[in-house]
């Protein structure tokens, strides 16, 4: 009932080729090619409605490309059961009746097949990942009752009991305080030394430039992608924002005009 | 205390009392379970087309009957599993909004019912037991498919319990996780209308909502788990099918009206608590 696809031996997690994917007549992606290696960390910047979104439904096998496809570690990713999709807060129903634990058990579905009820096993592994996101104490509370950035934390450990090794974030620091970003960029720091494969959608270019191995720099097409210190020069940042970029005069300070946090046209259907 | 006790005992004297009384805590019950994931997944007015649109399935399978009403239950039966899934269909691939669509279908299937149970004489009779049900009633037979669709449909929600939760907290999730999800849609609709069908007798198409809706939308303000939050819709419905009776019994009221009142009266008083406790 639940597929589950074994991964090929010596091929990379991720491999986009000539990914192309349109909504509604309007071109969201056009010829996207890119791979990764194994416990990378990788920024996907852009400005809004750059694609990032819908980037990463593709990459997650929930939405079909018209055009290119997309293998994790040698297959489709639609037979695939360890990526993990970690929603922006704001799409979220936070009064929906389950505690946090609940929330990362959810991640044990697959692996528990149909009409199997949740072993001793499965807790273990939930409460696991509850101690990795320091979330333990806060197990049996309601999902609206944790702040931003624990709730952000909820949903790593989700995928973390999810057995994901490519974890798509979707704007996890946005919105959040200095302390309770530090601690979500502390994750990402350990997820790595656990060999997951992190991509993380951000507008923030300073931490994409410090805390992210590689940038992906995009908008429709894809900009540039390599170390941050080679993609984060004017050339490409005006390519990619455009208009909105506005370069402050003899100096390579950017000013981006882009402070709008929601409303991705990844999120339409 | 004597005259309490012959006050709760007088009406259950009566076999269709007693018939009335069960109907009315298993529709509960069952309405209440599937309720909370209506509420939960803002199906109100899915739930609520869903019911009147199968008016005209129970008109034609009364017409073809010659007004017999033993068979009616298979013929809701059948035609809320194909309005249940062709509205699902149609809300999904529609060019109009999704309410828009669902409204037009409902009301267009409403009428059509309507215009087909006018054709026989006596029809303002026949047509009021359709709309607002008549639990008091209903046959052992009855009963028994009831409790038979009922049970099916609680051991449903038992069994896919997690993957019904998962998709309807996070259908993103649900997909990566390569979870059956138009399979698991589809079964939600048809135990809803499952559901419908079952609940018919009870209140009748034009009250159903409130079976499916104000137990679940009571527990969801006084609990913050999904389990509890079935139970205790399940309490509230049962004391409401209950209570309602009692009160139809004595107050000369209409049975699907009184159970739907106290139903109310219970989401009121939680709603009221809860703005007392104050945020």
């Amino acid at each position: 009932m639940y597929p589950n696809t074994h991964h090929k031996p010596n091929q990379p997690i991720l491999d986009v080729s000539n990914l192309t994917v349109r909504y509604n007549g309007r071109v969201a992606l056009e010829d996207v090619t890119f791979h990764l290696h194994e416990g990378e960390r990788v920024a996907v910047v852009g400005p809004n409605g750059a694609g990032k979104i819908t980037l990463f439904k593709v990459v997650a096998g929930v939405l079909q490309p018209q055009i290119g496809e997309v293998n994790i570690y040698g297959s489709r990713p639609r037979g695939h059961v360890c990526i993990g999709y970690i929603p922006q807060r704001s799409q979220v129903d936070w009064a929906f009746p389950v505690s946090v634990a609940d929330v990362v058990m959810m991640g044990r579905s697959a692996k528990l097949g149909p009409l199997n009820w949740p072993r001793k096993k499965d807790w273990d592994t939930v409460n696991h990942a509850l101690e990795t996101v320091e979330l333990s104490n806060l197990a049996s509370r309601q999902i609206s009752q944790l702040s931003g950035g624990q709730q952000q934390r909820m949903f790593i450990a989700r995928a973390l009991a999810q057995e994901a090794e490519l974890m798509l974030m979707d704007e996890p620091l946005t919105g959040l305080d200095t302390p309770s970003q530090d601690g979500i960029l502390n994750l990402l720091d350990r997820l790595k030394q656990e060999k997951v494969t992190v991509m993380v959608a951000t507008h923030d270019l300073d931490q994409a430039a410090s805390h992210f191995d590689r940038i992906l720099l995009l908008n429709h097409r894809l900009v540039a992608f390599g170390e941050p210190a080679e993609v984060l020069h004017t050339d490409n940042l005006i390519s990619a924002y455009g208009g909105r970029l506005k370069p402050v005069d003899g100096q390579n300070i950017l000013n981006i005009d882009d402070c709008c946090e929601e409303g991705e046209d990844g999120h339409a259907h | 205390m004597d005259t309490l006790i012959s006050f709760l005992i007088t009406p259950l004297q009566y076999e269709f009392m007693q018939r009335g009384m069960l109907a009315a805590v298993l529709v509960g019950i069952v309405c209440a379970v599937v309720g909370t994931y209506v509420v939960l997944r803002g199906m109100a007015f899915f739930g609520d087309a869903l019911a009147h649109t199968i008016l005209p399935g129970i008109a034609l399978g009364y017409l073809v009957s010659g007004g017999a009403r033993d068979t009616l239950f298979w013929w809701a039966l059948g035609t809320a599993v194909v309005a249940g899934l062709g509205i699902g269909a149609i809300s999904k691939n529609s060019q109009i909004k999704e309410d828009t669509a669902i409204g037009i279908i409902f009301a267009g299937m409403f009428a059509l019912g309507i215009a087909l149970i006018s054709t026989v004489r006596n029809y303002a009779v026949d047509l009021s037991h359709f709309l607002f049900g008549d639990v008091l009633s209903v046959s052992t037979q009855s009963l028994w498919l009831i409790l038979i669709f009922g049970g099916l449909i609680l051991l449903t929600v038992f069994a896919f319990y997690k993957e019904f939760t998962t998709l309807s907290f996070d259908p993103v999730l649900a997909a990566t996780l390569r979870l059956p999800v138009g399979l698991l849609n589809n079964l939600l609709l048809t135990l809803i209308a499952v559901t419908v069908a079952v609940s018919l007798q009870t209140v009748g198409v034009a009250l159903m909502v409130a079976m499916l809706v104000t137990p679940a939308a009571t527990a969801y303000l006084l609990t913050h788990r999904l389990s509890h939050m079935m139970i205790l819709a399940a309490i509230f419905a049962v004391l409401s099918g209950v209570i309602g009776l009692y009160l139809s019994f004595y107050l000369s009221i209409a049975s699907g009206a009184a159970i739907v009142l106290t139903a109310t009266l219970f989401f009121m008083l939680a709603f009221g608590w809860k703005s007392l406790k104050g945020v």
